[in-house]
């Protein structure tokens, strides 16, 4: 890790050649050999008293570093599985949205790890850009480019048995509210006639203002109200998938007046990061899979650690370190695709055979092997339990060779290989 | 016994084996189904054969000369009379029955499919995935082929019928075929222009003579494949139907011995280990009886494993079938037999098949066989395989015992002396190994065997010990007891983290059970009402090492998980250090030392002051004090709500709870593990729990049902408190019952109705334990022990004084029950809060029965919650554990697996440990305070200067009867 163009000396007066090789002679990261710089250069201390502090931060900074050999996966696996017990089952209600309800403790956990292709509850934390955050109105536009807009919400059905005919009766303040870019009524009504007869096949004709009527081409009872079932179905406006976008207001560090966040109860992140308003550096959704199609394995790593540490903290269990989430975030995107931690993931495509079967499904996993011929080499942790050796984690991976010759001085040991 | 090293195993292979190999490898071949006969005898190849191993003690096995114990068995083998397919294989035989031709037996695949195929397979090898995915990918292109590419031959489909049965189905010219002609010739009875199709014109239209048609018609005839094909086309009818050709096991076999390695090599299937043939068995390996011993009940009558009594189905079956067929049997005879072995061999391999119904042992219970054994919890390789069992372990009840150091262990008597260590005897050691030896195996440090340097192992006995101490001589081997100081590690379960296995130093304690400092109950999660503990006697020197240097209790007082302390004071103790310093006590001198007596401590400070009387008194703080290290310098709030102060090892001002020296977390402790030493901080840990103890003792401190009970007054305003509530709720569903409740956004209005009586609910009873609050005295013991974090919350308090408050089942309140109504005593559709499971009475007035039945099922809805709880964390954390057992970091700082695939680059992104990381938010190394000392302080000796700078470690302390030598050693 060498900077290409850093030059203490420039920054620093007191930093001369001779304190400079030994500070660099250290194995101390940047951020502490600026500080070092600094810490010298402050208080004009010679080679001699630089070569002592760089050692001694040098040495306060090894010993901060995980020791080589350590079994960090073991460790971390136990992090987050221990306080699994002191989770609750049910919870819902996320934090501060009490509308909408969100899968929580450990199902939510479990969920995670198991990288299923749809959470129980999926949701979208929508952020927006410029006026669209700051404005209630102009937040409300992108709120219609979200939110499903279905037939019941737009206005009345009935069905007029005797003449065969479905007469919708259209709100036309619901009209105006959620088409707020258009400003003739007419226009709006057209455009529901049509998306109508578009997907209904039927013809669709307008009676007055706001009130439109349609019937089957032959007289059924049936289709008649095979039409009004489609019907309901129909999106008019937004996005199939999110039934319901809640609008709140958000302290932010920048701006004084906060900011309007939009909450969605269902997922579509790929149509919503194109939508004018929203903020796509931001805005996230909380399925691992659609963040990964949409924004790379990169991101669905970060969604991974940013969700489980998100479950733990609701719990009241914000003390487990990151850094164990990340290990496993790690182990999951580390093929370049989100591979659940289980039979069908990780566990199932151990390179040892003992170790597969030792898991889950153990026959089939024996016989498969004996087909394809498989040869266990006997690396992996399980397999070597299984087989009575020594593991190779920890002290087991360490040999150690009787010297004949006088330990060395220098305190890095000896033997280790 | 014999002296060789060990064979360790370097790999192991798996595949299939030809029948020729379990000739060879058979010890003899079994042909009578019984065991033994009248005289109790096994039967000479028979499935007891003495060939087949030995199990009971004193025979000598036939093939090795071994006796029970040291002979492992030997196979035999049954030769089938016809072959039968192996049930684990049926879907790989379907696969190549379906892909390969059934005339060549050649893997209908062009070259350029099997290039494509090949590579596929090298791919998913090299990705480690799934090689199934791609053999089947290959045998589906297989099968869309109607004729072989390179016979030419036409292939049939494959019908399976589970679990081991398969057909060929052909298409065959159906029997009905004179009268599906007719029906197509017909006019359409619907379509008035339809006239039929008259014999003339259909033999125009076929081409086929007229006067064959007329006998086709007639049914004298039939029609050849082509002939068949013109008249399905020209009348547009099917004349097929499906013929199932059953495909018996030795045609099976026949096809796939023709199908060559190269093909086989294309499906991922290894030629050289597993030649598909050797998948329908023609020869079956029977187990040596060691796998399968018989039990002699207490009645005389042997009792036979359920493996031997399906080997005896087995041979019986073949005996018949092979009479049968010897006789001239008719075919139909011949294939029930056929199909009877193979029920029995597939149930032999697999009891558990779908479709077949299992065999059962003469009880009605289903037969555990060869698959049984393996699968599951206790199967094979979750049972005996992962999961070993142990000598040289114990297990029993624990109990406190708040004198022991944390790192140490009680170990009752009868365990001490029953676990050995074992001692290399050598000229220093001599005496002391024959003192050993001549207590004998009863007397406490005594020994049980000895060895001799030619390996004769020799037990110790009251009688021989005395005689047996005189012989012993250097190069001998000692297995002495456990005595004080000795290394063991101990273990509670579930072993949920690695703080659940830690090494103690055995104290050799009389009476029953195993005695622990009660500060080490938060890393076992242990308390003391009935739980028992494991425990593990080391027995290498290696082992012993690393126990003490790695796993002893003090060494692991960080928890990986949060990175701060996980040992600490707990319960009584803090209550004890809350007393000593919220109200910065007084203590004359006597006092002041009893307080101290069981710490190191044995010299008072200077005196605080004197009091009116004129003696010398000394503040709780400055008693505390006496304990933290010297230059400890340190500010934080408590939870007591106080600033509390620390310099230069003083504490200044401020509480001493369970955010100072509390298990999890408590800053103080952990500061000193971080900032001083591990051995450090396990000497403050033990000095403020036996000083906490000391406190408590002196203060008195007890709790009884008096101590929650408030003035009538207060109760009066509580009630006052609940009777508001229930008006404002009264409110609500009246503006509700008018319609004019507003919903809040997104919800309906009955939510929005439940949620604000919820919440006016849950205000009542928050305001009721205000009230109970405020008329508490600040010195009651339940508020002591919630305020210090010792145990317990303000709201059990308000619990149990004021008010228990709305009972909830998922998360709402209690709609269940009747319709409409929750029990019978209320109306239907009464919304009030009562009739919904609000508890308006406290725990200490007591509950009315519908408040009491509510509360039930609330608390119902936890217990069940916390069984689903248990056994699905469980299984998240062995999926866990599963998937990230192997990860280790480097000594270049990556984090990779045992197959070196880098899963990390740094640990962490930074490389930092999680028990290194100190515990304030901006951790930095403090570069301006080491050049300080670098720069201004003076070194009280070169040693210390070096120790500072980091190139000289600071001395480990591996023992507690090392402590004065360490801390002579170190500067505090």
């Amino acid at each position: 890790m060498s900077e290409i163009d850093y030059d203490p000396q420039q920054k620093f007066d007191g930093v001369d050649d001779d304190i400079e090789a030994v500070v660099e002679d250290t194995e101390l990261p940047r951020r502490l050999k600026t500080k070092v710089y600094r810490t010298v250069d402050e208080r004009g201390a010679g080679v001699e008293d630089a070569d002592q502090i760089a050692k001694a931060v040098e040495n306060r900074y090894m010993d901060t570093r995980v020791d080589p050999l350590d079994p960090v996966g073991t460790v971390s696996a136990q992090s987050i599985g221990e306080p699994g017990t002191q989770m609750t089952m049910n919870t819902f209600h996320y934090a501060g949205v009490a509308e909408i309800d969100v899968t929580q403790g450990l199902p939510r956990l479990i969920e995670l790890v198991d990288a299923r292709k749809e959470p129980d509850t999926p949701m979208m934390t929508v952020h927006l850009e410029d006026e669209f955050a700051e404005n209630r109105e102009r937040a409300h536009e992108v709120v219609w480019k979200i939110e499903a807009t279905r037939i019941l919400a737009l206005g009345d059905i009935s069905t007029d048995v005797a003449d065969m005919l479905v007469r919708v009766d259209l709100n036309p303040d619901t009209l105006q509210e959620r088409w707020p870019t258009v400003d003739n009524l007419a226009e709006i009504v057209q455009e529901i006639s049509e998306t109508i007869e578009s997907k209904l096949g039927v013809d669709v004709v307008q009676l007055d203002d706001t009130v439109i009527e349609f019937g089957p081409d032959e007289p059924s009872y049936r289709e008649l109200l095979q039409l009004v079932e489609d019907l309901r179905e129909i999106v008019f406006k937004g996005i199939e998938d999110i039934d319901r976008v809640v609008i709140r207001k958000e302290d932010t560090e920048e701006s004084e007046d906060g900011e309007f966040v939009l909450y969605t109860e269902g997922s579509e992140l790929g149509n919503v990061l194109g939508i004018e308003g929203v903020d796509a550096s931001r805005t996230t959704c909380n399925n691992i899979h659609e963040i990964h199609r949409n924004l790379g394995i990169e991101a669905a790593r970060e969604s991974i650690i940013e969700e489980t540490m998100n479950t733990l903290e609701e719990q009241g269990l914000d003390d487990v370190n990151i850094r164990h989430l990340m290990l496993v975030a790690d182990i999951m995107t580390n093929g370049g695709d989100i591979q659940s931690i289980g039979r069908h993931g990780i566990s199932g495509s151990k390179e040892s055979v003992l170790a597969r079967a030792a898991f889950e499904v153990m026959v089939n996993h024996l016989l498969d092997a004996a087909i394809h011929g498989e040869v266990d080499d006997l690396n992996g942790v399980t397999e070597n339990v299984i087989v009575g050796k020594p593991i190779k984690l920890g002290t087991g991976d360490v040999n150690l060779r009787m010297g004949s010759e006088p330990a060395r001085t220098d305190g890095t040991g000896e033997g280790a290989d | 016994m014999s002296q060789h090293a060990p064979k360790e195993i370097g790999e192991l292979s798996f595949g299939l084996m030809d029948p020729e190999e379990y000739r060879d490898m058979s010890a003899t071949k079994v042909i009578t189904a019984d065991t033994y006969d009248d005289d109790g005898f096994p039967i000479d190849m028979g499935l007891m054969d003495p060939r087949l191993g030995v199990i009971d003690p004193g025979l000598e096995c036939k093939t090795c000369g071994k006796h029970s114990g040291s002979c492992n068995g030997h196979f035999g083998h049954i030769e089938l009379a016809a072959p039968v397919i192996h049930v684990g294989f049926a879907k790989l035989i379907r696969r190549l029955l379906r892909g390969t031709c059934r005339d060549c037996s050649r893997l209908c695949l062009n070259d350029e499919e099997r290039e494509e195929f090949t590579s596929r397979l090298r791919r998913a090898r090299e990705l480690s995935n799934d090689l199934n995915d791609v053999t089947k990918a290959a045998i589906r292109q297989a099968r869309k082929k109607d004729h072989c590419p390179f016979c030419g031959g036409q292939q049939y489909d494959i019908n399976h019928e589970k679990p081991t049965t398969y057909y060929e189905v052909q298409q065959v010219l159906s029997a009905e075929y004179p009268d599906l002609i007719a029906e197509a010739m017909e006019p359409d009875p619907d379509d008035e222009d339809d006239r039929g199709v008259s014999p003339v014109e259909l033999a125009d239209e076929t081409g086929i003579d007229q006067s064959r048609i007329q006998e086709i018609l007639s049914g004298e005839f039939r029609p050849r494949e082509e002939d068949r094909k013109a008249i399905e086309r020209a009348l547009d009818v099917d004349l097929t139907e499906e013929d199932m050709n059953k495909l018996m096991p030795s045609d099976i076999r026949d096809w796939f011995e023709d199908i060559p390695d190269g093909d086989l090599d294309v499906l991922g299937i290894s030629a050289e280990r597993s030649r598909p043939e050797w998948m329908i068995l023609t020869v079956l390996p029977v187990p040596p009886v060691t796998a399968r011993p018989s039990i002699t009940l207490d009645n005389g009558q042997r009792s036979e494993d359920d493996l031997t009594h399906k080997l005896v189905d087995i041979i019986r079956i073949n005996q018949r079938f092979m009479e049968n067929r010897e006789a001239g049997a008719p075919q139909l005879i011949i294939e029930d037999l056929w199909e009877l072995l193979q029920y029995h061999v597939t149930t032999f391999m697999d009891n558990e098949i779908s479709g077949t119904p299992p065999a059962r042992h003469r009880s009605g219970r289903p037969l555990k066989t060869l698959s049984q054994r393996l699968k599951g919890k206790e199967g094979r390789f979750r049972g005996s395989l992962s999961g070993k069992r142990v000598n040289f372990s114990a297990r029993t009840v624990i109990s406190p015992d708040p004198t022991l150091s944390l790192n140490e262990v009680g170990v009752p008597d009868r365990v001490a002396t029953e676990m050995t260590q074992t001692m290399n005897v050598n000229e220093r050691n001599l005496e002391e190994a024959r003192r050993y030896v001549s207590n004998g195996p009863e007397a406490h440090p005594g020994a049980n065997y000895v060895k001799r340097p030619d390996g004769r192992r020799l037990k110790v006995t009251e009688k021989n010990c005395e005689e047996l101490a005189e012989k012993v001589q250097p190069e001998w081997e000692v297995s002495r007891h456990l005595v004080d100081g000795d290394i063991i590690i101990f273990n509670r379960q579930p072993s949920l983290h690695r703080m659940s296995i830690m090494a103690h130093e055995v104290v050799v304690m009389p009476y029953k059970t195993f005695r622990l400092n009660t500060t080490v109950c938060p890393p076992y999660n242990a308390d003391f009402d009935g739980d028992e503990m494991n425990m593990h006697a080391l027995q290498n020197e290696e082992a012993r090492a690393e126990a003490r240097v790695l796993m002893r209790v003090q060494e692991q007082m960080l928890s990986p998980r949060f990175g701060e302390n996980i040992i600490g004071a707990i319960q009584d103790h803090i209550s004890g250090t809350y007393l000593l310093t919220n109200q910065n006590p007084h203590f004359n001198e006597t006092q002041a030392l009893d307080l101290l007596r069981a710490t190191r401590i044995d010299e008072l400070p200077e005196p605080d002051g004197t009091d009116d009387a004129g003696n010398e008194y000394w503040t709780g703080r400055t008693v505390f004090s006496e304990l933290l290290p010297d230059e400890l310098n340190l500010e934080f709030r408590s939870s007591a709500g106080d600033e509390v102060v620390i310099e230069n090892g003083q504490l200044l001002d401020g509480t001493i709870d369970e955010d100072a020296v509390g298990a999890f977390g408590g800053e103080i402790v952990d500061t000193i593990a971080k900032v001083y030493s591990k051995t450090r901080a396990r000497i403050f840990v033990n000095e403020v729990a036996s000083l906490a103890m000391r406190s408590i003792m002196h203060f008195g401190f007890s709790i009884g049902i008096d101590d929650e009970s408030v003035s009538p007054a207060a109760e009066e305003q509580i009630d006052e408190a609940i009777e508001n509530a229930y008006a404002r709720v009264q409110e609500l569903i009246e503006t509700y019952d008018r319609g004019e409740l507003e919903s809040l956004p997104g919800r309906s209005v009955d939510e929005t109705l439940e949620m604000k009586i919820m919440q006016t609910l849950g205000k009542a009873r928050d305001s009721a334990g205000d009230i109970a609050e405020e008329h508490f005295d600040d010195d009651n013991p339940a508020v002591v022990m919630a305020e210090s974090g010792a145990r317990g919350s303000m709201l059990n308090l308000t619990q149990m004084a004021g008010c228990v408050g709305q009972q909830a089942v998922r998360g709402e309140r209690i709609n269940r029950g009747y319709e409409d109504r929750t029990l019978s005593h209320y109306k239907p559709d009464d919304l009030s809060a009562e009739a919904h499971g609000f508890v308006e009475h406290s725990y200490r007035g007591g509950l009315n029965p519908r408040e009491f039945f509510f509360h039930a099922m609330g608390g119902r809805e936890g217990l069940v919650d916390t069984a689903v709880r248990t056994s699905k964390s469980g299984y998240l954390q062995r999926r866990l554990i599963n998937a990230l057992s192997e990860l280790e970091t480097q000594y270049d700082g990556t984090v990779r697996d045992t197959s070196d695939t880098i899963v990390q680059f740094e640990f962490g992104e930074d490389g930092t440990s999680p028990v290194k990381v100190s515990s304030d938010e901006d951790n930095d190394i403090d570069v301006e305070q080491i050049a300080d000392r670098v720069l201004d302080t003076e070194f009280a000796s070169d040693d210390a200067k070096q120790q500072f700078l980091g190139q000289e470690r600071s001395p480990t302390n591996l023992s507690e009867h090392a402590d004065d030598w360490w801390m002579a050693q170190s500067d505090d």
